[in-house]
């Protein structure tokens, strides 16, 4: 035989080999539960790497989405070490991880129109250089409050994914693909504690009803149309049109919830022209104190 | 019957019950048992579950079961439930060696 | 109690046969312990073994969970977005070791409530190390590269520990770690081949968490009773000293690479006796650290308890509703 014979599979034991130091021979760490991989999704590094340049408009737009999840992960991140139980300090970092890579895929596109990166954007812009609307920039409260505003961000950005993700520009649509299949499970979340907290216990009900009420003024500034949305057309979603449905779906898990629908009055809203509520400033100020003691330094 | 499961994991009434978690990392093969974790209902147990054990990608299916609805064989220490199935060769092919050589066998 | 199937089975010996059992399982453990196999859940094992587990292993889970908070306390003000992505996914990692090391705890037995009842009643300890406070950006640099590096060097032998449970659950934390411990690298390195400023930073990082660090591993093995019925137990497989060793060999090179100066003006390598020689660590700042003495302990405790407070009605919320939920299962069935 000039070549050599395929090994036959031998029912023979693995030996455990006690000199090697390597991890892989211990443990349950070559068994499947532990087998690790990076994944192939879109990265915003893939974001930052591409050619698109998207216009002016589309810019404003990325630059109001991407504003939008990155305060609420500024929010989210607080939890991480402060949560109910140990559990949710990881449900809760994850999906604030979630919204951080969406807002930086959203910034660094916008930012190539501006000639921006998306640290300028977050660390240098000014309180009314914001485009956020005012839901996202609300204080986290208890975790009524967190969920509750989880609960109205989720349905939309849910609803807004779904539609995007047709968006002519084909980076933005990209963008909502990745973030769509996110979302979908950070609505599943607040759901799930929206109903445990509705129907829980007497406490839990009427904290999660005052957390409702709480957040419920600054959810029609989510619709609001404005002359952005007539510019760029089908490149992104004219907000009003989600209403309907988002008033469906949020109306069905508060009443399964046993929880009643708020009808506060409206704020008046002003985050998409860079006013925005007492809280963004507090924000911000944290969230920039670092990077701007040091002027042109890297990280 | 639930109500008892109920007691055995969850004393008090903001302790949460234990459940055991199984991962499948990739479709053809099994779930493995990767670790427990404490939740308040089968739900939020997968959901936790996934927050866990899956943070890098580990898996495409994830079980959970409650801790106490495991049935565990004894410790082997006295060896007997194990005793059995040792020193019968002749279950393995290896035991066959006229046979080796042949081809497609 | 919880975790009814995989907590070890008080034998179902009556009181007369027990001592019997006991003699057949201790024989049946040393010879496990002999072969270097592994006890799993339900095997029986000398009470002193359980006891110096449960310790160790919720002691660790202590330590991850309150570890949190230095690192936590950055992650509003990271200084990148990438880096704040980068920061958030470890502080939760650390979470996820926690959880994952009481797990292997109440495989022995004691329910995570109550381990986790002795840390906020101040009964149990956690690593000294985090009752420091992380006072710039640079220190979650040298938190990532000394502390997870020591964690790391105390950990990997530990993924052989004896007891299945605690093994399993390190091999998947130093996996996890290794990033811990390239991000800190990472942010240093940057530091020191950054500003005049940054480097500076980094530098006062390095200066203050090296002792600390190198404290992590324990105290000398001359003064650390209970080392040696770990290793014979194989718990721990080498001395406290000789992990210390091992490490700082390893940040020596490694702080070239930085570009950064180790604060030990006696740190040298003695050719005749292959021993790192480092200075004499503080071990009265040690003892005193631990005893609730540091500069943070009691700030680490308060946030702890804050939150296991203020969560009281959610996981009470999510417990009525599950029980809600089965009684109309059970009434619909």
């Amino acid at each position: 035989m000039t070549h050599a014979q395929p090994t036959q599979a031998q029912p023979t034991q693995a030996q455990p080999t006690h000199a090697d130091h390597s991890l892989d021979s211990f443990g349950d760490a070559a068994a499947s539960a532990t087998r690790v991989t990076p994944g192939n999704a879109l990265r915003p590094e893939d974001i930052a790497i591409s050619p698109d340049k998207p216009n002016d408009d589309v810019a404003e737009y990325a630059l109001r989405l991407g504003d939008d999840s990155l305060i609420l992960a500024q929010r989210l991140s607080h939890w991480i070490s402060r949560g109910p139980e140990l559990e949710e300090d990881i449900a809760l970092g994850n999906i604030a991880l979630d919204l951080l890579g969406h807002a930086r895929s959203f910034l660094i596109y916008a930012g190539h129109a501006l000639g921006k990166s998306e640290d300028d954007l977050a660390y240098w812009r000014e309180e009314e250089d914001f485009r956020s609307v005012w839901l996202f920039e609300q204080p986290n409260g208890d975790f009524g409050v967190t969920i509750a505003r989880q609960l109205v961000v989720s349905i939309y950005q849910h609803l807004l994914y779904s539609r995007l993700v047709d968006s002519t520009d084909p980076t933005i649509a990209a963008i909502a693909a990745k973030a769509l299949k996110e979302v979908d499970y950070h609505r599943d979340h607040a759901t799930q504690w929206t109903l445990r907290l509705g129907d829980g216990t007497a406490e839990s009900h009427r904290r999660m009803q005052a957390a409702l009420e709480l957040v419920w003024p600054y959810v029609d500034e989510l619709f609001d149309d404005d002359p952005l949305i007539d510019r760029i057309g089908d490149a992104g979603v004219r907000p009003s049109t989600l209403r309907e449905q988002f008033d469906a779906d949020i109306a069905a898990v508060i009443d399964e919830a046993t929880l009643d629908l708020p009808t506060v009055p409206r704020a008046m809203g002003g985050g998409r022209r860079g006013l925005h509520t007492e809280h963004l400033g507090y924000l911000l100020a944290e969230m920039q104190v670092l990077a701007r003691k040091h002027p042109g330094a890297s990280w | 019957m639930s109500t008892e499961n109920q007691q055995a994991t969850g004393q008090s009434a903001n302790i949460w019950p234990l459940w055991e978690v199984f991962v499948r990392s990739s479709r053809g093969l099994s779930h493995v048992h990767a670790g427990s974790l404490h939740a308040p209902d089968a739900e939020m147990a997968l959901r936790n579950a996934r927050d866990l054990y899956t943070r890098r990608n580990e898996g495409v299916s994830i079980w959970v079961v409650p801790s106490d609805a495991i049935t565990a064989s004894d410790p082997d220490a006295k060896g007997s439930f194990f005793e059995s199935p040792q020193g019968k060769d002749y279950r393995h092919a290896t035991y066959y060696t006229k046979s080796e050589g042949v081809k497609h066998l | 109690m919880a975790a009814a199937p995989l907590q070890p089975v008080p034998a179902h010996a009556s009181p007369a046969d027990s001592s019997a059992t006991d003699q057949a399982g201790q024989a049946y453990f040393d010879r496990i312990i002999a072969e270097d196999s592994r006890i799993e859940p339900k095997d029986w094992m000398p009470e002193a073994y359980r006891k110096t587990l449960v310790r160790q292993i919720s002691q660790h889970a202590h330590s991850e969970i309150i570890g949190m908070q230095p690192e936590a306390n950055w992650i509003t003000r990271a200084p990148s977005l990438k880096r704040k992505a980068i920061l958030m996914a470890k502080v939760q990692d650390e979470a996820g070791h926690g959880l994952y090391l009481y797990s292997a705890a109440e495989t022995l037995g004691t329910p995570r409530d109550v381990l986790n009842q002795q840390l906020l009643d101040g009964k149990a300890k956690y690593s000294s190390i985090f009752n420091y406070p992380a006072r710039s950006w640079a220190d979650m640099g040298a938190i990532g590269w000394l502390v997870d590096g020591a964690a790391i060097a105390n950990q990997v032998p530990l993924c052989r520990a004896s007891y299945g449970p605690y093994g399993r659950a390190m091999v998947r934390i130093c996996k996890e770690e290794s990033f811990h411990q390239r991000q800190g690298f990472e942010i240093l390195l940057e530091l020191s081949h950054g500003t005049p400023e940054q480097k500076r930073m980094a530098q006062d990082a390095v200066d203050r968490f090296y002792a600390p660090a190198l404290m992590m591993f324990g105290p000398p093995d001359d003064d650390s009773p209970n080392s040696k019925q770990s290793m014979a137990w194989n718990i721990k497989r080498f001395s406290n000293d000789e992990l210390r060793q091992r490490f700082v060999g390893m940040i020596v090179e490694q702080a070239k690479v930085l570009g950064l100066t180790l604060p030990d003006p006696e740190l040298r390598f003695d050719e005749e006796t292959g021993q790192w020689i480092h200075m004499e660590l503080d071990w009265q700042e040690f003892k005193d650290v631990i005893a609730g003495r540091g500069p943070c302990n009691s700030q680490r405790m308060a946030r702890r308890r804050e939150a296991h407070e203020n969560g009281a009605w959610v996981r009470e919320a999510a417990h009525a509703y599950a029980e809600k939920k089965m009684q109309q299962k059970a009434g619909a069935a």
